[in-house]
Order: structure tokens, then C-alpha cells, then sequence
């Protein structure tokens, strides 16, 4: 009875066309060779259910693979452990049907089984997955992270290489939230064995395998000659070193030892790298999906006035801002940054305009300007923007007092919403996939907007909010009237100026001359910061 | 000697227990919320909740500092918050680089500090004694992170003597502990210069002098050995100062030990690796301090323990 159900289920379903164009190998490509990364921070985890820092993204994603991926270099989905899926026509049934012979590095045949395991695995409190919550449309998310079921209803295996799951709502995002690390395949016998010890002892399905790990001093990953991509990964291996300053690995680089400064270019250092042709020929550049922004809480007077807040917003003079990081960045007009799909092309936001922003000001009866209080994290370069902010703020009378405190003060501080003013610099908002509503809902939205919260504005508009529930409804996260809408809620967002979006800052890197491959690898949008799997070296 | 041990070993605990008790406190108070850097920012309230609850951290202060307590004496410091890892493993696996580089910079502040010092001594007064003690001054002042990015960029890089930082052979170890040693040679130079002047003020050296034995061996002989006894007992408590100085050091080079460990759980707000290395350096401090009081005795015999 239930195959049955499944097979109608499955007629009736739409089959969507992957996106994405497939990668095409790079003809240049010589395998072989190891390669040494370094990191200022020691390597916390490598679960991917658990690691969600700069250091472990990209590498938990060369050693655990989901059912979607995307096309290296790019922000296109592809399929990755699923070899095709279908979506039933109301946009809440996806049925994946995986690949078949995909080992796992313990050697072990992976299955739907394992698909199901894990994510479950993710969404269960006792895991404390930081994702958990990417997984709330999955019918059955409810029950789990309240504690009342173990298992995820929605999602069924079908078979051994079928797995259906189940949304309680249209979800656009679901397919990115499937390439998530988060939604990785991990094979449950080793994640029992091992308990929280997994994180340092992974067995995933992906490019590489762990071949050492020296607690405070380096990891190393050895290819994985049984990877299911043909022809990848072109290295031997990689070699984490960790515990290194910015500008230690960056004398290192020149000398010749380290192929990829994992954290980039210290800022003290960039503008003697650029001026010297043989540095700056290492260097690369590319987009990320990043804004950085001032908020200005809505909850707090005198900012609760639209006009104060357009004040704010008319008085900061980014322009100059991005000088102070050596125009690392372009000045921004929204909160989307360029290449994100919904991007407002043309939006011209808030123009500098010192005696404009004057008169708002006048307008809403702060003829003599008020004082208040601006939060920035306390490493380079971000204290000097915030002076900068304050420059900018004095020319049309507003007195702002600096709150320069470490990251966790000020994330501590923007989500009690006690802080007038927050300078996101060091924590802003990079994209955790490549979809226009993932700038929304944490950081704008009334969700985000409770004690606690990413939505340091406080700012919480309910028709804005059900224009984004509208905008996610839509099966195809590509449809241009998906966004079309989602270019209107952040225009009616601009509209009431809970932010002043700043800048969006480029990645600027560097690799070692003997590195091969793609630009776009080295600033890979998805594998931050770079995609172990398609690099390789020349020599 | 056996009463004196058991009281020092009673004293030290109370300390220890003191130490915990206001790292707790402050880590307590800190307006940091450690949940929240486990859950992350795409985090629900309900998951936040749900970790709290699973870390005890939704308890009153007491409760928490009373399970920390019972976990410690039976030697459990917890797992990590973000790494999941035991601590005691992670402070374990980090602990011998830390008393490597403790050892290098020992030896190198005593060859640097003491061979300035008894120069000094002999040249007092005239331009060679003046210059040291100039240098020494520098020595102490001098701030630890520009010291080591300078010896780095001279030694390392430039003239290529040594490796960038890391960790693991003899020549890895050297500019770390030089790093190190410099700050503490500033201090022994001067110690063992009025230490020095003192001995050489002597009416034994005089009559050492009277019987006609040459300067080299009165120096080698009589007022060396004196004048060092004093210093000797300074080195336990310069495992105190050492520990404040591991952090910026290792983490200048590279070096895998316990400073870094502290740096990075500390702005991670990782409340039970910082307990564990403050802990753990509480710990070494305090043994530092009794072994200083336990050894003076001995080389000294006029001191004795009560």
C-alpha cells in the first residue's frame, strides 16, 4: 500500500531541471602533491552536524558530502550525493534517488539509512547542532526539537537508495539547506562508536580522509582514491597548520612554505602586498556573499522615529569607510549584497547628504542633535570605522560614544537589545547559502528580532514578514517572481532604515606560485574560504 | 618539616579553591553568553534552551560551581563547549610544548641574565655596567609580542637562521624561548648584580684576596657560588610570571601549548577550558612557589622553615 502511494506520488511529481551546469574538468589538471594551509585557530571540530567556523566549513566539506552541492567556484546547486530528485507539484514532497557504490571512508556501502540517520541526528537537541534550525520546514521538526519524537516523521526511506521527504510547508530554500554542512551523510555505526569524540575522528563520504590529527599544530587530510566524482580530488593531500598568526603565514608564503594563508592578507600588510608586482601577482580577489552594517534598534529613542534613523542613514559617508580598508570593498545601498539572486539593481538607497540628513533631524525635533552609544568589536579595523561613524555623525550634531568590546560582548549586547547603534564589522552576516532569504529571517525579521536574537535592530515588521513567508512558498528558489518579491521586501525594508548598509567587502587572498586552478577556487562563495577538492599544483 | 608540608599543601588548596571560586564568579558575571556561541546565530530559542538545559547552564550559580567542584576532585574538567573534546585531554596533549618552552626560557633568562649580572658586578660603576643595566632595563619593559615579531622577522625571515614558528625540533624551540627569556634576564642580571656586589663586599673574599689567589678563581670559587644561592629560589616563582607571558608568546610563534589554548577559548567564551587552564596554571604556580620555599632551606641554611 505505502509503494503505491509512493509511485502515484511520484507521477504526480514534477521533475525540476538541475540548474547548474556541470563542472568542466580543468584539461590543465596534474594530480599529485601535498599542499600546507594555515590558520590562526585550532581546528574546533570537523562534525558536521556541529562546525560552523571559517577554519572548519570548507574543510568538513571536503570530507562529508550532502545530497546537494554546488558547481565549484559558483553559487549553482548540483546534485551531489543524490543523483536525481523529483518534487511532487504542491512543492512539499522531494524524493531523492541516490547514488549507487558511494563508499564511506570506513569502507561501508552508504545508504538511504544513512541519509535518514543523519538527519535526524541533526535536528535531535542532544546533537546542539547550530544548524538545526535550517531544517525547521522538514515535516516533523517540531516534535523532534521539542523532544516529543526521535526521528524526523517527514523523512522516509523508500528504499535502499530512495529517500523521501516530507515539508510541512513550501519551502524555496530546502535544496540549498540540503548542500548545507549541516545536512552532510555521516554513517551512524562510527558517530555511536565514537560518541562526541566524532569531531575529531570523521568518516564521511567526501574527497579527502583525515589522516592525522596533532591537537594545536596540524591536521592532514590524504585523498580519498575511492571518491565517487571521477577524476577529483587532484591532491594527494592537504596540510592544516594551525596556530599561526595572519602575518607570521603570510612571511611564511613568501618564503616559500605555505601555499594558502587560510585567514588572507593581515589589513597592516595589505597595502605592502599590493605594491610590490611580485606579492600582488599572488593575490586574488573575488565577490563573497557578505554585508557589513550599522543597526540602529528600532526599540531604543530616538531611533523608534523614521526620521532619526533616515538621518543616520544620510550621514554616513561610506565612501570613505571603504578607504579605511584600502577600498576592500563597495559601498552598499541594501542589505543584499550584488551577487545575490534579488539583488535591486539600480537602487539608490540613501544618498550622502549631510544637509539633508540635518534636517530629517530638525524634523523629528533634534534640532541640537542627541548622544548615544555605538558598539563595535574591538579588533583592527573595525574601531576605526567606528570613529569614522562617529566623524560622520558629529557633522549633523549626533554625539556617539564608542562601546569597543570583544565579539561576544557585543553579539551578547545586540541580541539583549540593549545597544543603540551595533558596527557588524568582525561579525556580519555572510551568507550560510547562497539565497536571498537567508538574509532576512535572522537578521530582519521578527524571528530574529526576540531576546537573543541576530536582529540587533530589533526591527519587526509583520506585512514585510508575510511578503518573505510568501516569497519562500515558491518551489523554485530561481523564479523570477520569487525574486521579484524578495527585491521588494528589502526595498521596503530600506524604507524604514532599520540598518545603514555600509559596504560589501570583496575576499582578498593569496596563494603560493606553484598553485593551479581556477581564480573563483580560492574565493569560493561555498567552500569558504577554499575548495580543497578542485585546486592543485603545478610543479 | 613533615608539619610544615602538610600546612603549605592545606594553604595551597585554600588558594587553589580561591582561584576557582573567582574565575567562576567572573566568568559568571561575564555579559557573554556561552550558549549562544554554541548555538549560533541561525539558532531557534528552542534550541537555545535546549543547550543551556543540557549544559546545567540554566541553574543557579551555586549548583553550577558545586558540580564544577565535584567533577575537579575526581580530576573530570569537563568538555569543551564548542570542541567537545575533554579538556583534560585537550590540556593533556598541550602541556608538554608549554613546560618545553618554560624550560628553554628558564635556561635562557639565567645564561642571559646571570652572565650580564656578574659582569656588571665586576665592572660596576663604569661604562660596561651602566650599558648592561641600560639594556636590562629595555629587557624588562620591552612588550613580548613586538620582541618576538622582531626576533622573527631578524632571525627567521631575514637572515633565515630559523624556522617561521611551529613546533617541533631544537631550532623551533629557540626564538620562543629567547622571547621569553629576555623579559626575565632583565630581572636576574639586576638580582645577581647586587647579589654579586654584595658577596664581593665580604670579609671572605678579602682573605681570599690577602692569600694571593688569583681574580679568576676568587670569582669562580667564592663569590659565584654565594651570590647565586639567593636567585636560584627566584626561578619557582617565575613560573607565576611565565604564565602570562606563554600566551602572547605562543601565540606570536606558533607554539601549540596551553597560552594558546586560553587565548582561543577565551574569546570564544569556552567556559571550561578557561577554567581548566587557569586551573591548571594555578596550579603550577602555587607548586612553584612552595618548591622556591622548599629548596631555600637547603641552599641557604641560615633560612629556616617554621
Amino acid at each position: 500500500m505505502k509503494k503505491l502511494l509512493c509511485s502515484t506520488a511520484l507521477i504526480a511529481a514534477t521533475a525540476f531541471p538541475l540548474v547548474a551546469q556541470e563542472y568542466s574538468p580543468d584539461p590543465d589538471a596534474t594530480p599529485g602533491g601535498m599542499i600546507t594551509i594555515t590558520y590562526k585557530d585550532d581546528v574546533a571540530t570537523l562534525d558536521p552536524a556541529i562546525g560552523y567556523d571559517w577554519q572548519n566549513w570548507s574543510m568538513i566539506k571536503s570530507l562529508f558530502d550532502g545530497l546537494m552541492d554546488y558547481v565549484p567556484g559558483t553559487t549553482d546547486l548540483r546534485p551531489g550525493l543524490a543523483e536525481s530528485y523529483t518534487v511532487s507539484e504542491d512543492g512539499t514532497v522531494f524524493t531523492f534517488t541516490l547514488r549507487a557504490g558511494v563508499i564511506f571512508h570506513n569502507g561501508r556501502e552508504m545508504t538511504a539509512e544513512d541519509v535518514k540517520y543523519s538527519l535526524d541526528r541533526v535536528t535531535l537537541p542532544a546533537t546542539q547542532s547550530p544548524g538545526a534550525g535550517f531544517f525547521a520546514s522538514i515535516a516533523g521538526f517540531d516534535e523532534i526539537s521539542s523532544g516529543e519524537a526521535e526521528t524526523l516523521s517527514g523523512v522516509e526511506v523508500i528504499d535502499p537508495l530512495t529517500i523521501q521527504i516530507t515539508l510541512s510547508r513550501p519551502d524555496a530554500t530546502f535544496l540549498h539547506v540540503m548542500g548545507l554542512n549541516f545536512a552532510s551523510i555521516v554513517p551512524r555505526e562510527v558517530v555511536e562508536e565514537m560518541g562526541d569524540d566524532f569531531g575529531k575522528n570523521p568518516v564521511g563520504t567526501g574527497a579527502f580522509k583525515l589522516s592525522e590529527w596533532t591537537i594545536g599544530q596540524r591536521v592532514v587530510f590524504e585523498k580519498n582514491t575511492d571518491y565517487w566524482r571521477a577524476g577529483v580530488p587532484y591532491l594527494d593531500g592537504v596540510t592544516f597548520e594551525v596556530g599561526q598568526e595572519p602575518i607570521v603565514a603570510l612571511l611564511r608564503l613568501q618564503q616559500g612554505e605555505v601555499d594558502v594563508p587560510g585567514d588572507g592578507i593581515p589589513p597592516a600588510k595589505f597595502v605592502e602586498v599590493m605594491n610590490d608586482p611580485a606579492q600582488a601577482a599572488q593575490v586574488i580577489e573575488g565577490g563573497q556573499l557578505h554585508t557589513g552594517y550599522i543597526t540602529l534598534n528600532v526599540g531604543v529613542a530616538p531611533f523608534d522615529q523614521l526620521a532619526v534613523r533616515e538621518a543616520v542613514n544620510m550621514a554616513i559617508n561610506k565612501e570613505r569607510i571603504t578607504q579605511i580598508i584600502n577600498g576592500r570593498a563597495v559601498p552598499a545601498t541594501q542589505p543584499l549584497p550584488p551577487s545575490m539572486p534579488g539583488y535591486t539593481e539600480g537602487f539608490a538607497g540613501f544618498a550622502y547628504d549631510v544637509d539633508g540628513a540635518i534636517a530629517k533631524l530638525a524634523e523629528a525635533g533634534f534640532a541640537d542633535g542627541f548622544t548615544t552609544e555605538l558598539y563595535v568589536m574591538n579588533t583592527d579595523p573595525n574601531p576605526r570605522i567606528a570613529q569614522a561613524i562617529q566623524q560622520d555623525l558629529a557633522a549633523i550634531g549626533v554625539t556617539l560614544e564608542i562601546r569597543s568590546l570583544a565579539q561576544a560582548n557585543v553579539i551578547e549586547a545586540g541580541g539583549a537589545g540593549q545597544a543603540p547603534m551595533i558596527w557588524s564589522g568582525g561579525m556580519a552576516w555572510i551568507a550560510d547559502f547562497p539565497d536571498p532569504s537567508n538574509f532576512y529571517g535572522p537578521i530582519l525579521g521578527c524571528a530574529g528580532a526576540g531576546e537573543g536574537g541576530w536582529n540587533w535592530s530589533k526591527f519587526c515588521n509583520e506585512g514585510i514578514d508575510a511578503m518573505a513567508v510568501e516569497a519562500d512558498s515558491f518551489i523554485d528558489p530561481a523564479a523570477p517572481e520569487r525574486l521579484e518579491l524578495w527585491s521588494q521586501v528589502y526595498q521596503d525594508v530600506m524604507a524604514q532604515a532599520p540598518w545603514v548598509p555600509v559596504f560589501n567587502e570583496q575576499r582578498y587572498t593569496m596563494k603560493s606560485a606553484r598553485m593551479g586552478g581556477d581564480d573563483a577556487l580560492y574565493v569560493d562563495p561555498v567552500s569558504i574560504p577554499v575548495n580543497y577538492d578542485y585546486v592543485y599544483v603545478t610543479e | 618539616m613533615a608539619g610544615y608540608l602538610l600546612r603549605r599543601f592545606f594553604q595551597a588548596v585554600l588558594i587553589l579553591l580561591g582561584v576557582s571560586f573567582i574565575t567562576f564568579v567572573l566568568l559568571y558575571v561575564l555579559p557573554a553568553d556561552p550558549v549562544r556561541q554554541i548555538a549560533g546565530r541561525a539558532a531557534t530559542a528552542q534550541t537555545v534552551e535546549n543547550i543551556r538545559e543540557q549544559l546545567g547552564l540554566d541553574q543557579p550559580f551555586l549548583v553550577q560551581y558545586g558540580r564544577y567542584l565535584a567533577g575537579l576532585i575526581q580530576g573530570d574538567m569537563g568538555r569543551s563547549y564548542l570542541q567537545k573534546t575533554e579538556v583534560a585531554a585537550l590540556i593533556a596533549s598541550r602541556l608538554p610544548a608549554t613546560l618545553l618552552l618554560m624550560a628553554g626560557g628558564i635556561v635562557c633568562e639565567l645564561l642571559i641574565g646571570l652572565t650580564f649580572g656578574v659582569i656588571a658586578a665586576i665592572y660596576r660603576g663604569r661604562p660596561l655596567d651602566q650599558g648592561l643595566m641600560v639594556t636590562s632595563f629595555i629587557a624588562v619593559s620591552a612588550p613580548q609580542f613586538v620582541v618576538g615579531l622582531l626576533l622573527l622577522y631578524v632571525f627567521a625571515v631575514q637572515l633565515g637562521w630559523f624556522p617561521i614558528g611551529g613546533y617541533g625540533t631544537f631550532a623551533h624551540l629557540v626564538l620562543p624561548a629567547v622571547t621569553l627569556g629576555i623579559m626575565g634576564s632583565g630581572w636576574y642580571s639586576r638580582m645577581m648584580r647586587s647579589s654579586m656586589i654584595e658577596v664581593l663586599r665580604q670579609d671572605y673574599i678579602r682573605t681570599a684576596r690577602a692569600k694571593g689567589l688569583t681574580r679568576a678563581r676568587i670569582l669562580s670559587r667564592h663569590a659565584l657560588p654565594n651570590a647565586i644561592l639567593p636567585i636560584i629560589a627566584m626561578i619557582g616563582i617565575d613560573i607565576g610570571i611565565f604564565m602570562g607571558g606563554l600566551v602572547v608568546v605562543e601565540s606570536v610563534f606558533g607554539w601549540p601549548g596551553i597560552g594558546q589554548l586560553a587565548w582561543q577559548a577565551i574569546q570564544r567564551v569556552d567556559i571550561p577550558i578557561i577554567m581548566g587552564v587557569t586551573m591548571v596554571s594555578a596550579t603550577a604556580i602555587v607548586l612553584g612557589n612552595l618548591l622556591a620555599d622548599v629548596i631555600t632551606p637547603f641552599i641557604d641554611p641560615r633560612i629556616k622553615m617554621r
